[in-house]
């Protein structure tokens, strides 16, 4: 098996063995209810995790997601509740400044020669901040469009509702596997995971590229917003107030390489699905606080640093004799 | 455009290039023709202006004066795109690929046939494994190019290059971090693009290498053009002579101070090696002696220095101190020994720029006094003040960044903070380099007087007249072995120059040959 495969065997191997001990405690687990609901609770998430995958695979960090998806919460609220404004329409008002705030940081990150992190974390700070100022109260959503879409789900055997939204994120991750793997855009992300003067040599246009990598994460986080307010019916600013912090999890325990350059779109769906697992679990368990959820995640993550560390560290290339001391 | 009658037309051309960095003209109206078919080595020592020429033939830099023209038209490269889509492939040294990704994708990223817009991989790994088939090469194209050796990921990469440039293949010594297996293996493949015409231009330090595979060599030496010529005109010592430099006298008077009587014996290296870096060397070093070494770049002499400093440790070998053994596994171990180590690269290993002179004169000896006996800031004062005066180390302030000064004095505060830990033994790296005339002067000048308040130096240089003039004894390296000793009245440039250069059986000049 290839090296690179071997952290997404192992989050694989846990979340089917973490599944059959939860459906050994409560069999109950096993119905598709309980199936359809992880995909609905967990849309949003998967979906900006397929942005945080991208971003990452390529040695990146995008810590605005979460205030991306607040802002978007809000701003459709405001255009749809206040100005009367068709979900549509709005929606693309939110995607299309989603992209110029995601190409804004990516040339902010290229041209400028500043770390991912500082500027995704001034995003982080505009975004939330841009959101309060629309309103600092909850606004509720109520469009007939809105209740169609959230009530649109097919029936599986067993009750389970296999909705609209939960459907999405898996068409997200299925569309997101075929770039990341299958195409010249994809193969870019890798390379400047790998290592980006190389890259540049090889011919990769490296500025382009990183544009389109935080232009796609903040598209995919606004797209996130657009479930989230589906999901909780208003525009609320701080809304998923950390959930860029449970990507990142997702992205690490799916297998992705927090350093850049390995990693599968994949592997981060059944990350996000082993989130949505413990966080199940203590919820049919009943005795547990919720906060028990964070544990399991920080337990889980530091579990699969450590394997990623020993996986390639094995294999890291020696230092050069006449390398820096 | 004019062709020289008569003489093949050049595929690639380099005419009259100069290019300037500030004030320094680092290459002077130099002249490169390269013909289809040859394998033309370019040698020079550090500084030459061999890598400046090479990146304006792959755009990377642009001449301030000059043309290149491939087959005789003239052409402007703005990047190594320009040069790639010209037909110039360029495999450097270390490997510029992407380890973490399939051999076929590192073959043709950018280039991946695609089928509906998406990337065709069965055919991308057809094509692959048929490219790689040509060169002798049969791997699984869907492995990572990082599992692989650097052999195996330097034949990828001149593949790349090959097939996405296919006029001219810039080889930057492609053998550096290659064992002799992997070198010949990379040779055959060298060969092979010579047969089937392309223009190649092969950089290394190894003059063996230049000899088994190169048709002709232009040779650089401060920026500018020394000779281009065919290899079967020219003897090795030719090679070397010109890249030092033409005026180095064979029978020249020595200045080497007369000998000490060996009797006051310091430190004694026996066997002492380390694995692809130095093989096994004797040494004995006496106080109030200037061991020089020489020898070209890449010899292994700053590999020497590092094993003896403890920075890569030996793996072989034993050190005797005073008489006693001692264990110089790091390079604590060693300043705690009264070892100090100026190295090459002044500014990414020695200097810390944005720190004080002062702090840079005291951290050493902090260092070996430990973080519990802090000195105060009078006491570093006071010593920072007693070597800047001792050295005539100028500058405006104590308390000014030492990147402010100029490469000489950052040279005198490197000194200064290995005597201020009153050391036994100092190896000096290259403590000329990038330095003025007169500047050089005074550090000769330091370098004697060390010596005569019983120091032991190891000073390694690529000045040979500076070796000639200061050292004791002369120990000559090449391929990473201690070829030769000399000393006495034997010591002279061209006797070195000589050492470097001989193939295999030690020449009558020599009185102390050590090779094992």
């Amino acid at each position: 098996m290839r090296k690179s495969l071997r952290p997404l065997a192992a989050t694989v191997l846990i979340f089917i063995v973490a599944y059959g001990l939860a459906i050994a405690n409560f069999p109950m687990m096993a119905s598709t209810r309980v199936l359809g609901n992880f995909l609905t609770d967990n849309a949003y998430l998967g979906i900006a995790a397929v942005g945080m995958t991208f971003v990452i695979i390529s040695g990146g960090i995008d810590l605005s997601v979460g205030a991306v998806i607040g802002f978007t919460g809000v701003l459709l609220a405001a255009l749809i509740t206040w100005f009367g404004i068709h979900p549509l329409v709005a929606f693309v008002v939110a995607l299309g400044l989603a992209a110029l705030f995601g190409a804004a940081m990516g040339l902010a990150i290229h041209y400028l020669e500043v770390p991912p992190f500082i500027v995704t974390l001034a995003g982080m700070f505009l975004a939330r901040g841009a959101a309060a100022v629309i309103t600092q109260d909850s606004v509720p959503i109520n469009h007939e469009f809105y209740s169609f879409i959230a009530q649109l789900y097919f029936k599986l055997p067993g009750g389970g509702r296999l909705t609209f939204l939960g459907l999405l994120m898996v068409a997200i991750f299925i569309i997101g596997a075929i770039v990341a793997h299958r195409t010249r855009f994809g193969s870019y992300v890798y390379a400047l995971g790998g290592n980006t003067t190389s890259a540049s040599l090889m011919g990769v246009p490296v500025a382009r590229t990183t544009v389109s990598i935080y232009v796609l994460s903040s598209v995919l986080a606004a797209l996130a917003g657009i479930v989230f307010s589906f999901y909780t019916g208003a525009g609320q600013p701080l809304a998923a107030v950390g959930v860029e912090l449970d990507a990142i999890s997702a992205v690490v325990i799916g297998g992705t390489l927090l350093t850049g350059g390995y990693g599968f779109v994949l592997g981060t769906f059944v990350g996000v699905m082993l989130l949505g697992l413990v966080q199940t679990y203590i919820i049919f368990d009943g005795t547990l606080s919720s906060w028990w959820t964070k544990i399991v995640i920080g337990a889980l993550l530091f579990l699969f640093i450590v394997l990623q560390r020993l996986v390639f560290a094995a294999s890291a290339p020696g230092g050069k004799s006449s390398e820096k001391a | 455009m004019t062709t020289v009658s008569g003489a093949e037309p050049f595929r690639l051309e380099a005419r009259g290039v100069s290019i300037r960095f500030g004030n320094h003209l680092a290459l002077d109206k130099v002249d490169f023709g390269l013909r289809a078919g040859e394998v033309h080595a370019l040698l020079g020592e550090n500084g030459a202006g061999k890598s400046t020429l090479i990146k304006i033939l792959t755009g990377a830099y642009q001449p301030t004066g000059g043309d290149v023209l491939m087959d005789g038209i003239p052409m402007r490269l703005a990047n190594p795109q320009d040069a790639q889509v010209h037909g110039i492939g360029t495999v450097y040294q270390e490997v510029n690929l992407l380890p973490n990704r399939p051999v076929a994708e590192n073959l043709f990223l950018g280039h991946q046939p695609t089928r509906f817009g998406l990337v065709d991989r069965r055919r991308m790994d057809r094509d692959a494994r048929d490219l790689l088939k040509r060169y002798g090469l049969e791997i699984d194209p869907g492995s990572e190019l990082g599992s692989h050796s650097v052999a195996v990921q330097q034949i990828v990469a001149i593949a790349r290059a090959v097939a996405l440039s296919g006029k001219v293949l810039i080889l930057d010594e492609p053998t550096a971090s290659l064992d002799r297996n992997e070198v010949l293996r990379l040779f055959e493949v060298i060969a092979g693009l010579k047969a089937r015409g392309l223009a190649i231009v092969f950089i290394t330090h190894f003059l063996d290498q230049v000899f088994a595979i190169a048709d002709r060599v232009t040779i650089l030496r401060n920026g500018r053009l020394v000779e281009t010529r065919g290899l079967d005109t020219l003897t090795r010592t030719d090679v070397v002579r010109m890249m030092l430099g033409k005026d180095i006298a064979f029978s020249g008077a020595t200045s080497v101070e007369t000998e000490r009587p060996a009797t006051d014996l310091l430190i004694s290296f026996k066997g002492y090696g380390r694995k692809r870096a130095v093989q096994p060397f004797d040494l004995d070093i006496h106080k109030g002696e200037v061991i020089g070494v020489a020898g070209l770049l890449g010899s292994g002499r700053t590999e020497m220095a590092r094993t003896m400093f403890g920075i890569d440790p030996a793996d072989e070998g034993t050190a005797e101190m005073n008489g006693k053994p001692v264990a110089i596994n790091d390079a604590r171990t060693a300043i705690g020994l009264g070892f100090g180590y100026c190295p090459e690269d002044r500014k990414a290993d020695g200097i810390f720029g944005d720190l004080s002179v002062r702090e840079n004169i005291v951290i050493a000896l902090q260092g070996k006094l430990g973080w519990f006996s802090a000195l105060t800031r009078d006491e570093q004062l006071e010593i920072a003040g007693k070597f800047g005066e001792a050295m005539d180390i100028r500058a405006a302030s104590l308390d000014m960044p030492i990147k402010l000064l100029s490469g000489g004095n950052q040279q005198k505060v490197i000194l200064s903070r290995w005597l201020a830990t009153d050391p036994a033994f100092l190896i000096l790296d290259e403590p000329t380099r990038g330095i003025d005339v007169g500047a050089h002067a005074e550090i000769v000048r330091t370098i004697n007087r060390l010596r005569e308040d019983g120091l032991a130096l190891v000073v390694i240089s690529s000045e040979l007249d500076e070796v000639v003039a200061y050292s004791n004894r002369i120990v000559v390296m090449r391929d990473r072995k201690l070829v030769a000793e000399l000393r006495g009245d034997n010591i002279s440039p061209g006797v070195i120059v000589q050492a470097i250069a001989t193939h295999d059986a030690a020449p009558d000049a020599i009185t102390e040959g050590t090779a094992p």
